[in-house]
């Protein structure tokens, strides 16, 4: 993999670092491991009645927010659906201040006000986070539009769902993010599980009406997905206008955690269609000689220390101070 | 003693201005309040009224004059008796003071909301206006008239018809630090963007603990228009002033609106901003001053008086006005408070008014259930229950949608009429 194009364009340290390493193939796989460490640390947290409500998880689908962090500058902006923990974490935030947030407590990342759906990182350039079907796709416009009103080179990254792509403020979205040649990457994460369900292969192509082009990439393999991702994300900040991504990828968990799953594909039906994206890489990693089994090891030894060291935080914080609840109302 | 007319300065930046047409002649009299002339800018046409009584001795620019300097001396009135009126000297009398200056100037609600954000585009280069038709066709209401001239098509922003998606483009660029104003062709289509306005506006903030705020203003035409049926004519006031994280505004007077813009556009928070449909055309008297803002939260005591409070807001000030003079007649002094925002509502002068009056008639366009008239009402009794000689009465729109017949639909709306009714009614009086 070639050098790491995230660093910010200033120099200097990276906030990505703690996540990104030095971008290179061994840090995206340490990357994945990392998203897919904290989801299981989600979803056992979960299952022992410390996160409430919702929990979407995004296990299988680590490649794509990591290959489109690998292809993004560090000052970029991110916007996502509620699916988000992994893009969270993909934007530098605190591991402890995401599982806290889902816990509800106090050293939460919205104080414990927000929840599992509902985290924000603004001086990261990550915008949500966002719990109504397809809200990022228009508001991702306007980061979009206020990069281009400032002319400032930057580039929204959006990511939505195959069911999010269904909603009518998507199409509003497209009209105006061509029309005005808006700067933005819709990255679109179908998982085929959105109703109404069957084999729908449009995705890439629902840009067509607004000549917005599209790609189908195979969303399991980080490769594929960074460099899709840079070429899109070169074209928008070269004023050329949005792209359209279709990754193809897999959720290997049911809609939100309490929800049965029983739409969800087999696990060996799965298997043939994508190979899960971390192996994947793993493999690739040790056929080259990048690294041996024991280095693996190593690695996810340090990757399930930093989220039990973050599961913890989760479960002390205090919950949040009962004086919390009528602040942060207005400004 | 005669006094001179002088040209008056529509906006700091304005050096001069035409006199598009004398409504007086030279002899006529004129009493405090008449409209003396109209004049215009590039940019907006004002009124001119005359600040006391007396006769207008002078005419010194013609109708269709151009290019007549700010301060500039139009029209000599004799302040005297007609006949003892000061002769003038035949040469144009120098640049008078300007406290000479006694006309008052006056301006639409549109022009001041123009006015407003112009000023503001003017002083933030990060504020712009996105709506349909805002640029080219000068925005449904005409109150963008001008803009895309002065700030160009990057500020001034044509958006297509998809109310939806363009609030929430305007969250996001609120979210990346600009001030967007949104202008909806009308709040009937502001339903389509609930969920933005709500959910994303006004919830992030919170959500967020306080670390991401949305500065936005959406704003434009709400309440009845006339003849517009069911679909086009709604006053939303109680559904914004419903939700936390909100801040909403309903002006009645344009020195009002131009204040309480300019101070939506420089709020931190999500404004929801309710222009009324019937005012946009109506004169009232114009702020004085460059930089005039009005703080969002206060309501204002737009008429004093000690029997009855009559607690208004937009269009339905002027209505509780005209019920204050007709009650005054019968010599019932009613106060009428101005809301000016409805939320936060300034519970303490509503209070202050009914603990000296003991009685009060909410006016509300809007629908009775759960409306604005309600929650005055029912804070009123939580709150100021000893205070009160007789129940709270609401004058409301009528619990119909609104009909098409012109008959029918007078009959929706509340009216001064139906306010001087209910006032009497509160007060224990024959009507």
């Amino acid at each position: 993999m070639a050098a790491a194009s995230y660093g910010p364009p200033e120099g200097g340290e990276s906030r990505l670092a703690a996540f990104l390493g030095d971008g290179d193939e061994l840090s995206a796989f340490r990357a994945m491991l990392l998203i897919r460490r904290f989801e299981e640390k989600a979803g056992q947290l979960f299952g022992m009645g410390l996160i409430g409500g919702f929990c979407h998880l995004y296990i299988g689908q680590e490649a794509v927010v990591v290959g489109m962090r690998l292809a993004a500058r560090e000052t970029d902006q991110f916007i996502a659906s509620y699916r988000h923990h992994g893009h969270l974490l993909a934007c530098g935030v605190d591991p402890r201040a995401i599982l806290a947030e889902m816990t509800g407590r106090r050293g939460g990342l919205s104080g414990g006000k927000g929840g599992s759906m509902h985290m924000f990182a603004p001086e990261l350039d990550y915008f949500g986070g966002h719990g109504i079907v397809g809200a990022q796709a228009s508001i991702g416009a306007g980061l979009a539009f206020a990069n281009a009103y400032r002319d400032d080179g930057r580039v929204c990254v959006c990511f939505f769902g195959d069911g999010a792509a269904d909603q009518g403020q998507v199409a509003e979205t497209f009209n105006m993010a061509a029309l005005w040649r808006l700067p933005i990457v819709f990255c679109i994460e179908n998982n085929r599980l959105a109703p109404p369900g069957g084999q729908r292969p449009e995705f890439a192509r629902r840009g067509a009406a607004f000549d917005i082009p599209g790609e189908s990439i195979d969303g399991m393999d980080v490769h594929a997905v960074r460099e899709a991702g840079g070429r899109a994300i070169a074209r928008a900040r070269a004023g050329e206008g949005p792209s359209i991504l279709e990754m193809r990828t897999e959720r290997y968990r049911g809609h939100s955690l309490g929800d049965p799953a029983k739409y969800r594909r087999k696990d060996e039906e799965r298997g043939v269609h994508a190979p899960d994206p971390i192996e994947r890489l793993k493999e690739k990693i040790l056929a080259s000689g990048g690294a041996d089994e024991a280095a693996f090891k190593r690695l996810d030894a340090q990757v399930r220390a930093i989220v039990a060291e973050a599961a913890d935080y989760a479960a002390t914080s205090p919950e949040p101070d009962a004086s919390e609840l009528a602040t942060d109302l207005w400004l | 003693m005669a006094t001179h007319v002088l040209m008056p300065a529509l906006s700091p930046e304005m050096k001069f201005g035409r006199l598009t047409k004398w409504l007086k002649r030279e002899g006529d009299r004129v009493e405090a309040g008449d409209i003396l002339a109209e004049i215009e800018t590039d940019k907006a046409t004002m009124e001119i009224e005359a600040g006391e009584a007396g006769v207008l001795e002078r005419i010194l620019a013609p109708e269709g004059a151009e290019k007549i300097e700010v301060n500039t001396p139009i029209a000599v009135i004799a302040r005297a008796e007609p006949g003892a009126a000061e002769p003038q000297s035949g040469a144009a009398p120098a640049q008078a003071p300007a406290d000479e200056n006694f006309a008052t100037l006056r301006i639409t609600m549109r022009d001041a909301l123009r006015e407003a954000l112009a000023e503001e585009m003017r002083r933030d280069p990060a504020v712009f206006v996105l709506g349909e038709e805002v640029g080219e066709g000068h925005g449904a209401p005409k109150v963008t008239h001008g803009l895309l001239q002065e700030f160009g098509a990057r500020r001034v922003v044509d958006a297509p018809i998809s109310e939806h998606a363009f609030a929430g483009l305007g969250v996001g660029a609120a979210m990346a630090g600009l001030r967007p104003v949104i202008e909806f062709m009308s709040f009937n289509f502001a339903l389509q963007a609930m969920d933005h306005i709500v959910n994303s506006a006004a919830k992030t903030l919170y959500m967020s603990g306080g670390a991401l705020n949305i500065p936005i203003v959406f704003r434009g035409p709400n309440g009845a228009r006339a003849r517009v049926g069911a679909q086009h004519a709604q006053d939303f006031s109680a559904w914004f002033a419903h939700v936390p994280g909100l801040k909403v505004v309903a002006p009645y007077s344009a020195a009002d609106a131009k204040g309480l813009l300019k101070a939506a556009i420089r709020d931190p928070n999500p404004v929801i901003f309710l222009e009324h449909e019937q005012l946009y055309g109506q004169s009232f008297p114009a702020p004085r001053g460059g930089d005039h803002l009005v703080p969002i939260g206060a309501a204002n005591i737009a008429r004093a008086g000690r029997d009855i409070t009559l607690v208004a807001y937009s269009h339905g000030v002027g209505l509780a006005l005209k019920a204050a003079e007709r009650l005054a007649e019968e010599e019932i002094e009613a106060e009428v408070i101005d809301l000016r925002t409805l939320r936060p509502l300034d519970m303490p002068t509503i209070l202050g008014s009914v603990a000296k009056t003991g009685r009060c008639v909410v006016v509300d366009e809007g629908w009775p259930q759960g409306g604005i008239a309600s929650e005055v009402s029912a804070r009123l009794m939580e709150e100021a229950f000893d205070d009160l000689d007789a129940p709270v009465l609401r004058v409301t729109g009528k619990d119909v949608p609104m009909p098409y017949a012109a008959n029918l639909e007078k009959l929706a709306l509340p009216t001064e009429g139906d306010i001087v009714v209910a006032a009497k009614k509160a007060l224990y009086l024959k009507t």
